[in-house]
């Protein structure tokens, strides 16, 4: 269990102040100049010393990400680092938790990640919902330029940089990168094409990376305690400490920093207050927000949380947004209720995509009631390989997974529900 | 220059080529619905899907993937034939099975693929989706249940015509395109959405219903409603054309057709002259054709003739009626109806010289008394390209008004021509393709003319290789008519002024003829309009889609059109009129045949049987030097309305009143 002073959020439930000046008691903003000192290259080095993995869901090395930026502009063409907030998952809350009680993590992150991609300001883009979160993150962009930290010669350090914060409007494809820098442009969240990806033409076509709200919050802490100190804990390829978010039928839901690849038992006896009803009244989880596969039971229970050890599942870490189900769950239910979320978030841009998650969630709602036909399930199965792969950006693959994974699982579950509600046993419909 | 291999086939194609540009340069079929060669790439449908080695083990969309040295392209393989079929029933889902009522039926893309990848049943059990209607004006008929969402419609508007009044609204599978708040698209080429619209969710409101593609006569043509000679293929059916659609060339109107271009021939079969009409006690009243030879013998003009031509001739009709009346013993001969007098003695003093293709490479430009979104739109898409691709920079002196880029407004004042502001000096002088424009209608002010050809020196116009100086006429007819000498010192008032006792009027309807009042009048055209009207004698020619003709444009470009239907009733093509009016008068023309009259006409101007760009060789009059003053006006007062053909056209009535009038058309309720 990760002890108390090596945890990076130390405010995530608000015990304190968010402001900068109980922020800085906190140790943020401390010598801020010193750690710019180190260079731009260095810092982006100790970064990836640490194995950071971006926490927004895909896990690609956040330190390597920061080297594809320019190292220096060739046309006159600044960079531009943006910073997702548009936390929009199902199951997902610790962008928001972060927001709220520890801006100023999220800050002075983005100034030093902001200098060591060498961008010229931070753009971040907060979820239109988050309207109290917006407010304390407008006000604690407004300390931080008051005390000097952000704006011309940013903490003393002789760099410019500024921060602007940008209100999203609510839709959950405006958190995929491309999408979000086209809505930051003013223009339809629609994901683009890539190439060129967005370190090379990304927001009004300048070298743009496009951070994880945690991935950003994370660095200025690596960086003072030092790469070693982070990749002390987890496990090979999966490093440091994380925001774990529970929700679901367990008895306590919360939100909280543990290490990479605590097992799942873990996790939840220690802060969740365990299962509700006990671990035989677990019926599966979904490990890594609303996007990826569920995991049964049996297989969750041991299992180590993070990006490998989930991927071995057949499943994914994500965000590490953990719903946990018990067998009270209407698992078809549950699962066609994310299949409409899908279907709603769709940008409606590729024809997979548009089209197949309103056919995905209509089937799924009838299998929901049985009202259906056996091999509608393989059917579905089809039809979500025909979304899965063939589209623009990953919404289309997010929305298959959840289908696939209830399959996988709970085909007996569907089955049953079809011939219940057709009215016949098995035997019966064979004697025809 | 990467080397790849398309299924086993190896290509070379130019760096930046796309996957599907190498797959087609190897000869393979890629289909594909939001892929168009003159738009940007959208990637959206996904049914150009192939299999891409090395490459992550999901096919690739082609369209948007760069073609790399080495890639191995597979276009055929299992991986690919299942996406595209996935692609495929995705498309049909929500696609309404009405291809039977549908316009589109018979050359819709989605139909012909759906044959290649398409299902042969139906695997979706659900309801399908119904969109709510759309208004996009007089041209485009809308049914958007059938809309597949390709975006094409929104970038050509966006891109081409300049008007961002095409958008998507909503998300997910309740995407819909509209028009900004439901108001007709304001551009002149809205028609081209239809021909983009890989299904039938936008067709051709006047075309509705009319007949199938495959029971239409298909007839290569050109263009008669600007100078700048369309390339334009003529579907008729029966002793009607039915619709006018653009052929590709690149060197002339790419693939798009203005809706002047596409929809004015429905007026080809409204107020007719269909036979020939004599004025009787002051009232035109039907006649035989020899009656109305009789009475145009009559006049015994003698040498006292002149022939006016119109603005939609063909050049073998004005060289028919210059052999009569040059037979006759005059050179009266005049095309500038509206009373331009400016000086012909250098054809390429007059000529839009820097072509109209390479006005895309322009980096400065410099209007002058010109409006070309109506009187060339298709050079003015050009513009706004090399506006969208190289920054160029566009100033003009003239009325403002929108051009769909960004213009600098020097204002509407012709003595600017005599001292540009410094700003404009400097844009030029750092400029490697300058380009002017000087509308023929701005040539009507005294010393212009002049002026602008000064300014060649002045502005750099004229570098190695290339030639800025340009004169944009909007009438079809004018630089045949200018080649084969229908220009007079002193313009039409100087021919008015001497009186001619019989006057030909070739189909000029925008003639004052009051100057004529002692003219004995003969009409040749194919309109009732107001040539018709103030005619002592009408003889019904054919219009340009009954002839075949030769036209140049006003880049000096040689093009031929053919006759798609037969003048109606007793109208014949107006060069057998000028034959068998010269018999009766005595001076029987040399030429019993259309071959025979075209020959003649070669004979007399080599370059009228050179298709292609005319050489005019490049010399600049020396002309006396007047302080230009004076308002500019633009020519065009009306983009719908501007020739016979057009006023008879119910649809480019309407255009007219809805679009620049603002008066709003109720739908009829179904």
């Amino acid at each position: 269990m990760l002890e108390d002073k090596d945890r990076i959020f130390t405010n995530v439930y608000g015990f304190q102040p968010w402001s900068i000046d109980a922020a800085m008691k906190r140790g943020d903003w401390d010598n801020t100049k010193d750690l710019m000192a180190r260079g731009q290259d260095a810092i982006i080095e100790e970064i990836k010393a640490s194995g950071l993995r971006g926490r927004g869901g895909a896990g690609f090395p956040t330190g390597m990400k920061w080297s594809f930026m320019p190292k220096e502009s060739k046309d006159g063409r600044p960079s531009f680092l943006v910073i997702n907030a548009d936390e929009s998952e199902p199951g997902s809350c610790k962008d928001r938790e972060i927001i709220r009680h520890d801006p100023h993590k999220l800050i002075e992150g983005a100034l030093i990640a902001g200098y060591a991609m060498r961008a010229r300001a931070a753009y971040i883009y907060i979820r239109g919902e988050f309207i109290r979160e917006a407010e304390t993150l407008f006000a604690a962009v407004a300390e931080a330029y008051a005390k000097g930290f952000l704006g011309k010669n940013a903490c003393g350090s002789g760099y410019d940089f500024d921060v602007f914060v940008h209100r999203g409007a609510g839709a959950y494809i405006c958190g995929e990168e491309t999408a979000q820098i086209e809505s930051l442009e003013g223009k339809k969240g629609q994901p683009r094409l890539k190439p060129p990806f967005p370190a090379g033409a990304g927001l009004y076509g300048c070298p743009t990376t496009v951070n994880n709200v945690e991935s950003i919050a994370v660095a200025p802490t690596i960086l003072r305690r030092g790469a070693a100190w982070f990749s002390s804990f987890g496990n090979d390829n999966n490093k440091g400490t994380k925001l774990f978010q529970i929700s679901g039928h367990v008895n306590k839901p919360c939100v909280v920093e543990e290490t990479m690849g605590v097992p799942f038992r873990e996790l939840i006896e220690k802060h969740a207050g365990g299962i509700r009803g006990g671990w035989d009244n677990l019926l599966a989880v979904i490990p890594g927000g609303s996007s990826v596969p569920l995991v049964p039971a049996a297989q969750i229970m041991d299992a180590p949380m993070d990006f490998d050890g989930l991927k071995a599942l057949g499943s994914g870490l994500g965000t590490a947004a953990v719903i946990v189900m018990d067998k009270s769950t209407d698992i078809v239910r549950a699962i066609s209720r994310i299949s409409y979320f899908y279907k709603h978030e769709s940008c409606g841009q590729c024809t997979p995509c548009r089209e197949g998650t309103g056919w995905m969630w209509r089937v799924m709602e009838r299998l929901r009631e049985g009202n259906a036909e056996l091999h509608e399930i393989d059917m579905l199965q089809e039809v979500t390989k025909q979304v899965e792969g063939h589209t623009i950006c990953a919404l289309g693959d997010a929305a298959a997974w959840p289908i696939q994974g209830l399959i996988r699982h709970f085909r007996p579950e569907i089955e049953r529900r079809i011939n219940e509600r057709n009215g016949a046993a098995p035997l019966a419909v064979a004697a025809e | 220059m990467p080397k790849l291999t398309v299924d086993g086939i190896e290509v070379e194609v130019p760096a930046g080529a796309t996957v599907l540009q190498a797959c087609e340069a190897a000869g393979k079929e890629i289909p594909r619905f939001c892929y168009h060669e003159r738009l940007s790439i959208a990637g959206n449908c996904r049914m150009c899907l192939v299999e891409v080695k090395p490459g992550p083990p999901k096919p690739q969309a082609s369209c948007a993937l760069p073609a790399a040295d080495k890639q191995e392209i597979f276009t055929t393989s299992p991986m690919v034939k299942k996406a595209r079929e996935g692609v495929m029933e995705f498309l049909l889902i929500n696609h309404p099975l009405d291809c039977p009522i549908c316009d589109q039926g018979g050359e819709c893309d989605l139909q012909d693929q759906s044959i290649a990848y398409g299902k042969g049943h139906s695997r979706f059990a659900e309801n399908k989706r119904a969109v709510t209607e759309k208004y996009m004006g007089p041209i485009v008929k809308t049914v958007m249940t059938r809309c597949i969402q390709c975006t094409r419609c929104v970038r050509f508007a966006e891109e081409v015509a300049g008007v961002e009044e095409i958008g998507a609204l909503y998300r997910g599978e309740n995407m819909q395109i509209t028009s900004y708040l439901e108001h007709a698209i304001t551009s002149e080429l809205s028609g081209n959405v239809v021909d983009l619209c890989p299904v039938g969710a936008l067709t051709s409101k006047p075309y509705a219903f009319e007949a199938r593609p495959w029971e239409l006569k298909k007839t290569p043509a050109i263009d008669v409603m600007d100078a700048v000679g369309t390339n334009i293929r003529l579907d008729s059916r029966g002793r009607q054309v039915l619709r006018a659609l653009p052929r590709i060339n690149e060197d002339v109107n790419e693939e798009w057709a203005s809706d002047k271009t596409r929809h004015a021939v429905d007026g080809l079969v409204r107020r007719r002259l269909d036979r020939p009409f004599v004025r009787v006690d002051g009232r035109l009243v039907e006649a035989t054709w020899e009656r109305a030879f009789e009475a145009i013998k009559a006049v015994n003009a003698g040498s006292s003739v002149a022939a006016i031509a119109g603005d939609l001739l063909d050049a073998e009709t004005m060289y028919a009626a210059k052999s009569l009346v040059r037979a006759m013993g005059s050179d009266l001969l005049e095309g500038r109806q509206t009373g331009l007098s400016y000086d012909v003695s250098s054809l390429a003093a007059l000529n839009f010289n820097t072509t109209i293709a390479a006005v895309e490479r322009a980096d400065v430009v410099l209007l002058v008394g010109t409006n070309l979104r109506w009187e060339a739109p298709l050079v003015n898409t050009r513009i706004r390209k090399a506006l969208r691709k190289g920054n160029a920079k566009v100033f003009a002196i003239g009325p403002e008004v929108d051009l769909t880029y960004k213009v600098e407004w020097l204002g509407n004042d012709a003595a600017l021509l005599a001292g540009l502001p410094q700003a404009v000096l400097d844009a030029f002088k750092g400029a490697e393709r300058p380009v002017l424009i000087v509308g023929g209608g701005a040539l009507k002010l005294d010393g212009v003319q002049a002026a602008s050809l000064a300014l060649i020196e002045t502005l750099g116009l004229i570098k190695d290789g290339w030639n800025g100086y340009n004169v944009l006429h909007f009438s079809a007819a004018r630089m045949a008519g200018l080649m084969l000498g229908y220009a007079q010192e002193g313009g039409i008032a100087a021919l008015a002024a001497k009186a001619p006792k019989l006057a030909f009027f070739l189909g000029a309807d925008e003639v004052d003829y009051g100057r004529f009042a002692s003219s004995f009048k003969v009409y040749v055209g194919h309109h009732g309009d107001a040539g018709a009207a103030a005619a002592d004698v009408v003889l019904p020619g054919a219009a340009y889609t009954e002839k075949p003709g030769t036209y140049v444009n006003l880049e000096g470009r040689v093009q031929r059109g053919g006759r798609a239907v037969f003048p109606p009733g007793d109208a014949r093509e107006d060069w057998s009129i000028f034959r068998a009016l010269s018999a009766v008068l005595g001076c029987t023309l040399p030429f019993d045949s259309y071959e025979a009259l075209r020959a003649a006409m070669i004979a007399e101007v080599p370059a009228l049987g050179v298709e292609g760009l005319a050489d005019y060789g490049w010399s600049a009059p020396s002309l006396p030097s007047i302080a230009p003053s004076g308002e500019f006006g633009y020519p065009i007062q009306d983009f719908y309305l501007t020739n016979a053909i057009c006023r008879a056209s119910p649809t480019m009535v309407r255009c007219s009143a809805e679009l620049l009038h603002g008066q709003s058309y109720a739908e009829a309720a179904e």
